[in-house]
């Protein structure tokens, strides 16, 4: 089943999601999917992975880690399905990243791999976008390359861990404007869900709503206003975003 | 723990490392070489996830095997959503301030975000309580101590931030919103110690009141 959190008439809304994206409320109400405004569906911290799939490790011009390198975003960056994200004037290069998300459904800590996926609510699909001009060698990838408002759709759902039979073995693909610009496979993470669990949970406490974003393959490229960027990972969701410029974005917010 | 102010402070704890003068000029010559190759330009910015928060009078865990060390820090709490704002109006946006005791372990280096080191449970103690803005008449004459079973350890003062409040909303609302509820810790001065398994630890800031803690050994699971 797939669990999303949208808002209609200016009320959120647990809700579940049906065919063609119809949106069915606890009240019974159906609404098709572009007569809702489809929020994140968690709202917890994200831990993102870098440099986790080993081709993309090679496209940076980095070895593989030897331990994960986490980092961590917090709920403002976060955006919905069929939302905008934002291009800053004056850049150079702002990529997007498919990634298969692992959502968290109860609290972990000292959890072994065997059993993680016990502790999991479901998975969903982030876009964890970066805008590489603002790289700086400090805490690296930094706050301002990617913890930047709206700047990290996640969604469109959370799909249940029996739903996704097997999470390593899972295509990725990303679109502009209908072009297929990156297409890589869970299999090629370096660590998995279970690993990074485990990893995690030795030091933390994860809690509901927390995420884990796992890295993305090789096969990045330039966003800009006008584009229609799309991330899927099969079997989990496909995550519509709209790049819009900085102008157009933060005369929307004032606005609204 | 102070209950007025973990319900006003109940957003996002987001750090600033390096934002003492002594603790970056005694870096800077590390800073010009590899992996860094240059100063930091901009705020060199964390964030203490949830399960950090930590009050008045709370248990820390030292984990085994590692060293334990307390953040000294004043904490900005934002009283209203700040997104683009100048240097001029960002104190608008502060409701007030706590102590903020930002406990780590080592950090030999800043390259690679600290979760491991920064993000344990309990890792990020706040109180005793919230002082409102206009209580403070200048946030940047504040002394800052550090007291380890009753000794002092670690002083400094605000006086010798590198960015000030204002000038550090302003240049991190450019690009994240800081919402109501947010905390900004401002920093931790040069000097950080080591505590044990079994000590009390106080931090005391002018005019904000002492933050104490205490240090108990992790078990193993």
């Amino acid at each position: 089943m797939k669990h999303a959190r949208i808002r209609f008439e200016g009320q959120v809304h647990q809700a579940h999601v049906e065919d063609f994206n119809a949106v069915r409320l606890a009240d019974g109400r159906l609404l098709a999917e572009d007569q809702v405004e489809w929020l994140p569906p968690a709202t917890g911290n994200m831990f993102a992975l870098g440099l986790n799939y080993a081709d993309h490790a090679a496209e940076l011009a980095f070895a593989p880690p030897t331990e994960p390198l986490a980092f961590v975003k917090s709920p403002g960056t976060y955006t919905g399905h069929n939302q905008v994200t934002w291009r800053p004037d004056n850049i150079v290069y702002m990529h997007y990243e498919c990634e298969l998300v692992a959502v968290i459904g109860k609290p972990a800590r000292n959890v072994k791999r065997e059993d993680a996926l016990e502790y999991l609510a479901g998975y969903t699909v982030c876009n964890d976008y970066a805008i590489r001009d603002y790289l700086e060698n400090y805490y690296r990838p930094n706050l301002r390359v990617k913890n930047r408002d709206a700047t990290t759709p996640v969604g469109p759902w959370i799909v249940d861990v029996a739903d996704v039979p097997d999470p390593s073995n899972l295509t990725l693909r990303t679109w502009i404007n209908g072009e297929l610009r990156q297409e890589g496979s869970t299999r090629d993470m370096i660590f998995d869900i279970p690993y990074l669990i485990e990893y995690l949970s030795s030091f933390m406490t994860l809690q509901p709503g927390d995420m884990i974003a796992t890295g993305t393959p090789e096969g990045l490229a330039d966003v800009v206003p006008g584009d229609e960027v799309v991330v899927e990972v099969e079997g989990v969701g496909r995550l519509v975003n709209r790049i819009v410029s900085e102008a157009d974005f933060f005369a929307a917010a004032k606005e609204a | 723990m102070s209950r007025t102010l973990h319900d006003v402070a109940s957003g996002t704890l987001f750090g600033v490392a390096l934002n003492y003068q002594g603790l970056l000029n005694q870096r800077l010559a590390e800073f010009e070489q590899p992996p860094y190759q240059k100063p930091p330009v901009k705020p060199v910015l964390f964030i203490k996830t949830p399960n950090t928060r930590n009050g008045h009078d709370g248990v820390v865990l030292h984990p085994a095997g590692q060293r334990l060390q307390p953040g000294p820090a004043l904490g900005v709490v934002i009283g209203k959503n700040a997104s683009r704002v100048s240097v001029e109006n960002a104190l608008d946006y502060v409701a007030g301030y706590t102590i903020v005791n930002e406990f780590s372990l080592p950090e030999d280096s800043y390259y690679r975000p600290a979760v491991k080191a920064k993000c344990r449970d309990g890792f990020c103690a706040l109180g005793p309580e919230l002082v409102a803005r206009e209580q403070i008449a200048n946030p940047h004459q504040l002394s800052l101590k550090l007291f380890v079973n009753g000794e002092l350890r670690q002083q400094n003062t605000t006086a010798n931030f590198v960015r000030d409040i204002p000038r550090l909303i302003a240049e991190i609302s450019e690009f994240m919103t800081l919402h109501a509820g947010d905390v900004l810790i401002t920093g931790t001065p040069e000097g950080r110690v080591d505590v044990q398994p079994g000590d009390t630890v106080e931090v005391e800031i002018s005019g904000l009141g002492r933050l104490v803690n205490h240090i108990q050994a992790e078990e193993q699971p």
